[in-house]
């Protein structure tokens, strides 16, 4: 597509910077330079509007034509008896690419999310849930128990388009209360008109917290004073107030379960959740999905079984969320490493003496010059794409917004495996 | 490039060819006739003695999509036991109960399957599923768009809207997710579920909406009817599972009115309350009442013992189901005013009093429903069993003795509710050959599929005959792909890619309006970025061509 069919203006943009994947942004396009006409937040602004250094392929730090950067990112790889693939942030089809790469070199495939995304596998794999989707939310919900996180650092427009709205399918008064178990969130994130409590709650007391509710819900009060450090009567005043809730909402985002196994405390959520359901509807809402996690692991899913943490080092899928982490696979065996990180420059490859192609978001600034350097374009502002958000339903078409020559992951991975076969 | 294949018995009902020893020609990827006695055939293959038939198609199998991904997320450890191993041509994937996109592409492939459709895509999930879709190798796939349960439909019913509107809506609703047919899924009762209602009969009344399921059967089956859909009504009827809900099934049909319609996994949906433990089989009256309604077609959705994982759209029967989870866990998700899904892993054991007697009802309906065109081969993958099972299914459709032999070993009090052991007929491959190919191309209007005359795709599948059709039906000699070689002797040798099917039915324009507000108003997502383009298909499926069916308006 040349520059000049690209409109000036483009409506209807999704957002690939956070897992809500909003589509109705404007954004204008000038010079090569995007700005965010309507419907941005404190995330999207900056990753549009972020002006986009000149960046070249590069070679221990030399600047090199592209097809030398593929050809010495090939040789790597050939040469390695276990690569890891790992960050992984891209889009459909740079997912596509390196599950099919990987597999084909025998690779470990990781998400730089995965360590958040286990607090959830784990325990759908264990026990299961009983969930619901945005949509759902901004038309049913009428109570939101928010745990351990404010969501806004993360999705800033949660609150806007799933709470905020009087209007919905049932009605144009609706009132949805929210709960912030934990910390609420800064004034200035939430749209006004919205009628919040915060119940103090520190992250790793939420598991105990859980469990209390679930015993009041079930109308066995137990003898204690407190629970995870709330006094009894206000968790029994919002045990109540679930209990009546027609089509209460649980809200977690794992990515801020930065503790010690908090799959433990996804699952007492989950649990408590469940318990709600046998009188009225209450639903779980798991918050996630940045730099393009859900996408690699559904398409890694559905391709092979498994998600994250899967190697084919043995000819066949082998899933084991312990030995296949970044840090461990570096740690033992790794002798290539390509780290892929398309939306974020920030998101650099973990510190490592395994050699490394970095495919990375145009102007990423390493410590250390990897091996290899190929800047790539962002899906859904350098080139088209597909993505999905983090209820695992809807995927998303990505917008081209400008011109660029960047390659995308995907172009930039299937020229290695082209280059491979002269290897 | 020319190619022959010499000598096999044909079985190509579609075309009334019961057995007969014929020759095969095909050039670039179609079937074509014997040619001049000049031209040079560049490939032969010998078929002496070796069945011939069409490429089987699945009209029911549950392979791309949320659910199944759910499903193969909860089950690694099912995934572990079964690895398919990288070869020079395929891709490492696991298997069965809710298999890796690639490897159920090859296993479909290796069985002689050529076609499969996805009979569960959630609108607003659409695009997921053909990227599943897409992701599945060589077979031909194509998806059945839910409705019944999105909030746009019953809103427009509620208001008492014109059948002309609504034919609007699902004529838009499967140009945007680009499906070939309609699918409800308990009709209503979706949506009930999330007004925490748990169960809901023919005609009990949505508890917002005011409409029965009922009313949404009849009012989609003549919207299907009108618009010119091939395809009749894909119905999974109210009270799946439910004792007792053949009254529920019976009321279905009739629900129709006498436009087509067909009911799926059948199986799971005529259930009696005789008997000590309230539960039977209503296998002999759904049957006859099949028999006697030329407009009503179905699948057994048969089931067969052992590990698999149930994935439904049906979250209301769902939920109850999770109390029988085996291992123990259970996904229920409410999506996007849109519809929802569960997820129950299930293992059916042979020594269980219930699940002995689904065996023999979904066997009962195959043998008692006469007329094999309106009877198709499933287990609902995975539902009732992982596809994979077919051949044996086959084989007790096809051996009476090895059938009885069988429902001898199950739970004794289900045998004594059973008359399955008095049934005589045993299934020709004639009919096999109608009930998994020439009858799921005809129901689906795939007019150059599941045949081999001159003109028709090549997708060709050569059995080595074998006195136990269980080994001649799981790995055939050779499996050609709109011409191509895919498979040997059971193993893949060549990777393709398949086509999409869809439909296009007309639709006023207008509609868009109406949506584009309710879209604005309420969803999550625009309507600008909800419809799929042509360009995203064939992407998602590698180059596939997405075949477009015609439709013709019928009047009401």
């Amino acid at each position: 597509m040349s520059a000049s069919s690209i409109p000036d203006e483009q409506h209807d943009v999704a957002c690939p910077f956070c897992g809500l994947v909003c589509d109705d942004l404007v954004v204008a396009t000038h010079d090569g330079r995007l700005s965010v006409r309507a419907n941005g937040c404190r995330i999207s602004i900056p990753a549009f509007e972020r002006e986009t250094p000149v960046d070249v392929p590069r070679v221990g730090g030399r600047p090199v034509p592209l097809a030398e950067a593929v050809t010495e990112a090939a040789r790597l790889l050939h040469e390695a008896r276990q690569p890891l693939f790992a960050g992984l942030g891209t889009d459909l089809a740079g997912a596509r690419a390196i599950a099919r790469l990987a597999e084909r070199l025998g690779g470990v495939v990781d998400h730089m999310n995965s360590a958040a995304g286990l607090r959830d596998t784990m325990v759908l794999q264990d026990s299961g849930w009983i969930n619901t989707t945005l949509t759902e939310v901004r038309n049913r919900a009428d109570l939101l128990v928010v745990a351990g996180t404010d969501v806004s650092g993360r999705f800033p427009r949660f609150f806007e388009r799933c709470v905020a709205n009087r209007e919905t399918m049932f009605g144009d008064e609706r009132r949805c209360e929210v709960v912030f178990l934990g910390q609420g969130p800064p004034d200035d994130a939430l749209p006004p008109g919205i009628a919040t409590t915060v119940i103090p709650c520190e992250g790793p007391r939420l598991q105990e917290v859980f469990g209390v509710l679930r015993t009041l819900v079930t109308g066995r009060p137990p003898k204690l004073e407190s629970g995870g450090g709330i006094p009894m009567p206000v968790l029994e005043s919002l045990a109540q107030r679930m209990r009546a809730a027609r089509y209460g909402v649980l809200v977690w985002a794992a990515g801020d379960f930065a503790f010690p196994h908090a799959e433990l405390t996804v699952q007492s959520l989950c649990e408590l959740v469940r318990e709600l359901g046998r009188t009225t509807r209450f639903c779980g809402l798991p918050l996630a999905g940045g730099d393009g996690d859900v996408t690699f692991d559904s398409v890694h899913l559905w391709q092979s079984g498994f998600g994250s943490r899967t190697s084919y080092g043995r000819g066949v899928p082998e899933y084991d969320p312990y030995h296949f982490s970044t840090e461990r696979v570096l740690e033992h065996g790794a002798d290539a490493l390509l780290w892929v990180s398309s939306f974020n420059e920030a998101r650099t490859p973990p510190a490592s003496a395994v050699p490394t192609i970095v495919l990375g978001r145009a102007g990423m600034a390493l410590p250390e010059p990897p091996a290899v350097f190929v800047p790539v374009g962002t899906p859904g502002v350098d080139h088209a794409g597909h993505l999905f958000r983090t209820d695992r339903v809807v995927a998303l078409p990505l917008a081209r917004l400008r011109a660029s020559d960047l390659p995308s992951v995907a172009e930039a991975v299937e020229s290695i495996e082209e280059a491979l076969s002269c290897c | 490039m020319l190619l022959k294949i010499t000598g096999g018995t044909v079985y190509d009902p579609a075309n009334g060819v019961n057995g007969e020893v014929r020759d095969l020609h095909v050039r670039d990827g179609r079937l074509v006739a014997a040619p001049g006695a000049d031209e040079r055939i560049d490939q032969e293959y010998d078929a002496g003695g070796c069945v011939v038939m069409a490429g089987a198609i699945d009209l029911h199998t549950h392979i791309g999509g949320g659910k199944m991904n759910i499903a193969r997320a909860m089950l690694p450890e099912d995934h572990r036991g079964d690895l398919l191993a990288r070869t020079d041509v395929t891709r490492a994937s696991s298997g069965h109960a809710a298999p890796g996109t690639l490897a159920a592409g090859y296993r479909y492939a290796e069985m002689g399957y050529t076609a499969c459709f996805e009979p569960a895509v959630l609108p607003v999930n659409a695009r997921q599923a053909h990227m599943e879709m897409g992701d599945t190798p060589i077979v031909d796939k194509g998806g059945y768009v839910m409705l019944g349960s999105d909030d746009f439909l019953l809103r427009l019913m509620a208001s008492g809207a014109e059948q002309a509107l609504v034919n609007d809506y699902v004529a838009w609703t499967l140009n945007a997710t680009r499906c070939i047919a309609i699918k409800v899924v308990n009709p209503g009762g979706i949506s009930a579920f999330k007004f925490n209602q748990r169960q809901m009969n023919l005609d009990a009344k949505h508890p917002f909406y005011g409409v029965t399921p009922r009313d949404i059967v009849r009012t989609l089956s003549r919207a299907v009817y009108e618009l010119g859909l091939t395809h009749p009504l894909h119905v999974h009827a109210s009270n799946l599972g439910v004792p007792g809900n053949e009254v529920t099934t019976l009321g279905t049909m009739a629900a129709a009115e006498g436009l087509p319609i067909h009911l799926t996994h059948i199986q799971f949906h005529s259930y009696g309350t005789e008997g000590d433990r309230k539960f039977s089989s209503a296998a002999a009256r759904i049957a006859e009442a099949i028999n006697g309604q030329p407009n009503v077609s179905c699948d057994v959705g048969q089931i067969l013992f052992g590990q698999t994982v149930t994935a439904s759209g049906d979250t209301m029967m769902q939920y109850q189901n999770a109390a029988h989870a085996h291992p123990r866990k259970a996904v229920v998700m409410d999506i996007e005013c849109d519809a929802g899904c569960g997820v129950v892993p299930f293992r059916y054991r042979d020594r269980n009093f219930v699940n002995a007697l689904q065996w023999a009802i979904g066997l009962e309906i195959f043998l008692l429903v006469d007329d094999p065109w309106r009877v198709f081969l499933t287990t609902d993958h995975p539902n009732g069993a992982p596809f994979t099972t077919y051949p044996h299914l086959i084989r007790l459709l096809m051996d009476r003795t090895f059938r009885n032999e069988r429902l001898a070993l199950l739970n004794p009090a289900a045998q004594a509710l059973t008359t399955l052991g008095t049934l005589d007929r045993e299934y020709s491959l004639y009919e096999i050959a109608i009930l998994t190919r020439a009858a799921p191309a005809r129901i689906l209007g795939l007019a150059d599929r599941g045949h081999l005359a001159p003109g028709a795709v090549a997708d060709i599948t050569v059995y080595r005959r074998q006195p136990d059709p269980e080994r001649m039906f799981t790995a055939p000699a050779w499996v050609f792909k709109d011409g191509e070689l895919v498979a040997r002797d059971g193993r893949i040798v060549q990777v393709t890619w398949g086509r999409y099917h869809a439909v296009v039915p007309e639709y006023d324009p207008g509609i868009e309006r109406r949506l584009r507000e309710y879209f604005d108003r309420y969803h999550t997502i625009g309507f600008g970025n909800f419809r799929i383009t042509e360009d995203e298909m064939t992407a998602f499926g590698h180059g596939a061509t997405l075949v477009n069916h015609a439709c013709t308006r019928r009047s009401a």
